[in-house]
């Protein structure tokens, strides 16, 4: 017996430990390496989570980075933007990716000292469907805010008939696919929804979306796409490289100025162009106007503190982020994202020199 | 933990073992102390979690106070109530140790009292492997194989039992693959070892003479079982269903996975639902302010409830242990 009792401690006290432990994970530790004050040949390391929208884009940056910097190393941890905002303003990492700007309840996290933003990519968000034989598909606002909220059921429902006259509409049931964890895409689905279809849409907006019963949550843009692919019926949102890759259908959709648009690079760029930029260059593309704008279009940061301790870590900054903005912007459009329109990134090149002033 | 290891501890006190620990007193005296900070310090990180996760979580209990057991779980709206997981971790562990608790005691009786001890150990080691399965891979073979699988499983089931009372609320449509069920499915394969090593270790000390004597009444082997071996052992196996509980409330990862995050309170067991540790993983990292904080608050209470359900299954492993051994 009392070798079962006390397996039984270690056990219970493992399962404690392991849930607590969850709660409290944090990032790896974060140090930078001094020296290497020479202004061509930059050494350090700069560590960083984040954005899981921009992963691809600062994965790939990291790789061609390291052939200009080769004595630099940069590491992005996922996490997500809550997280990456959090890691910032508790000093465990030198720069943040995030989705958004930093929220009303969190800017006491940061005591009041100056974040400054650098958009870095723009990206298009699908709504894609699986109808085979329906390739051409034309949604509006409206009617995405009541399909995903379980008011329209069916895909021959008059509503979708209406703006899709021609193509053949079976009488399947319609399954909304969602994101299962919380999302800077789900955000940014959900506010094209508030402002391209108000007072149709009341779940309003936020990471998490309280979604009608017996919708199906995918873990990630490509949990997603796996239940839209697998799913006769399923409609869901996706980032475009994702619903890409998964070789999904998607549909046009209205935008502002009354057009169907389709999502695409230069349909994203033409969105984030027309969006209204703030002079800390936060700004927003969704239901951005613009005749060729695709309306649910997000957008991702690198955050960052003006003010630097170290004059190393300055520079390794300004190195990494002119990359980002400058010549990284061209592996873009191959990793299923959209670069910025040259309006902004003129502004966030000449927001560089900003950094440790 | 330390008043049971000084009650079963008590013999050998008395007798001339004191002048020899005076002799070297200071190896002995540094063994002590290392040991003791050893024990400490995980006690200390327990209280550490506990009171700073409580420390992060004060908002959600200020702002909701006893809102916090509310039915609706909606970030948009600021509401954050935390019924529908605390009902889908009850109901997804209810359904595993269902499915778990009878054919863990059937393998623990097979291993102990049915086959003989050669070919009892294959069948240990690959119950322990199941043990050994990563629960991530649990849940990504859940979610990729096993989900889609069942799915027409219970879409046959649905149709079937459709206009029948009671059945059609628990099984009846509309189904999905990744729900309460599944869920509870892949925590009863992930429970199944505990239960079944924990109880074969009680089961084993039922002393040969209690089976013996049963035989001798001319009981057959089932007699023997329920007159000569439950009555022995069924304190223990309950605590090792307890500790089989604890670790399905907590499985985190797996059921994030399955459960198809749906924040509902449905008596549907086919339908997509959400769990306490899931929620948890899946909406932490876009989380802020509240939202954060109510998350942080889900842990405390699973903290709670998985420390009440250890408490409540030590106490009957070693009440059983003191009766058996009277």
């Amino acid at each position: 017996m009392q070798r079962v009792r006390s397996q039984g401690v270690v056990m219970a006290g493992a399962a404690l430990a392991a849930m607590a432990l969850s709660l409290t994970a944090c990032s790896s530790s974060s140090t930078t390496n001094g020296g290497g004050s020479g202004s061509s040949s930059l050494s350090g390391t700069l560590n960083a989570s984040g954005s899981t929208l921009q992963l691809v884009y600062q994965q790939a940056a990291i790789q061609a980075f390291k052939q200009i910097q080769s004595g630099m190393t940069v590491n992005y941890g996922g996490g997500g933007s809550g997280k990456g905002r959090t890691d910032l303003a508790s000093g465990v990492v030198q720069f943040a990716g995030s989705d958004s700007p930093i929220p009303s309840d969190e800017v006491s996290n940061f005591k009041g000292k100056t974040v400054l933003y650098y958009p870095i990519l723009i990206s298009p968000i699908t709504v894609s469907y699986n109808l085979s034989g329906v390739s051409n598909l034309k949604l509006t606002a409206p009617v995405i805010a009541d399909i995903f909220q379980a008011k329209i059921t069916k895909w021959n429902d008059s509503a979708i008939k209406a703006i899709n006259p021609g193509v053949n509409l079976p009488g399947t049931s319609i399954t909304i696919a969602h994101r299962s964890d919380s999302s800077g895409t789900t955000q940014n689905f959900s506010q094209f929804l508030v402002e391209g279809a108000p007072g149709v849409w009341k779940l309003g907006t936020s990471s998490t979306i309280s979604w009608p019963a017996n919708s199906r949550g995918g873990d990630g843009n490509g949990g997603v796409a796996q239940i839209i692919k697998t799913t006769p019926g399923a409609i869901g949102y996706v980032d475009y490289a994702d619903a890409k890759a998964s070789g999904l259908t998607f549909a046009s959709i209205k935008n502002k100025e009354g057009n169907y648009v389709a999502p695409s690079v230069p349909a994203a760029t033409t969105a984030a162009d027309g969006a209204t930029v703030k002079p800390d260059l936060t700004f927003s593309a969704i239901w951005a106007p613009g005749a060729g704008a695709y309306p649910i279009t997000a957008q991702s940061w690198v955050l960052v503190y003006q003010k630097q301790s170290s004059a190393n870590t300055t520079k390794l900054l300004k190195s990494y982020f002119g990359y980002l903005v400058g010549d990284g912007q061209k592996l873009l459009p191959g990793l299923g994202y959209a670069p910025l329109p040259s309006s902004i990134d003129q502004k966030a090149k000449a927001q560089l020199s900003k950094i440790g002033s | 933990v330390s008043t049971v290891t000084q009650q079963v501890g008590p013999a050998g006190t008395a007798g001339p073992t004191r002048p020899l620990s005076e002799r070297r007193p200071f190896g002995d005296r540094t063994f002590q102390i290392i040991t003791l900070a050893a024990g400490l310090l995980v006690l200390v990180i327990l209280v550490l979690i506990a009171v700073t996760t409580t420390q992060q979580a004060a908002p959600w209990f200020k702002a909701e106070g006893w809102g916090i057991f509310g039915k609706t779980w909606n970030p948009a709206t600021n509401q954050f109530g935390a019924l529908a997981f605390i009902y889908g971790t009850a109901i997804t562990s209810a359904i595993a140790l269902v499915m778990a608790v009878p054919v863990s005691i059937g393998i623990a009786l097979l291993l102990t009292e049915v086959v003989r001890y050669r070919l009892a150990r294959p069948i240990v080691y690959v119950i322990d492997l199941l043990a050994v399965v990563p629960s991530v891979v649990w849940g990504l073979w859940g979610i990729l194989v096993f989900a889609p699988w069942i799915q027409h499983i219970y879409t046959s089931i649905g149709s079937a039992v459709t206009g029948i009372p009671v059945l059609d609320t628990l099984f009846g449509p509309p189904t999905s693959g990744a729900s309460f069920f599944t869920a509870g499915v892949i925590l009863a394969f992930m429970i199944t070892p505990i239960i079944t090593s924990l109880s074969r270790e009680v089961i084993a000390t039922v002393p040969a003479i209690d089976k013996e004597g049963a035989y001798a009444l001319g009981a057959t082997r089932l007699e023997m079982i329920t007159g000569a071996v439950w009555p022995h052992s069924k304190g223990g196996i309950v605590g090792a269903v307890l500790l089989g509980l604890g670790r399905a409330m907590g499985e985190t990862i797996a059921a994030a996975l399955v459960i198809g995050s749906s924040a509902t309170i449905t008596l549907h067991l086919f339908a997509p639902g959400d769990s306490m540790p899931a929620v948890i993983a899946n909406q932490f990292g876009e989380a802020s302010g509240t939202f954060r904080a109510a998350l942080i608050g889900l842990g405390v209470l699973l903290f709670a409830f998985t420390i009440i359900i250890n408490v409540i299954a030590r106490a009957i492993v070693g009440r059983a242990a003191e009766q058996g051994s009277a």
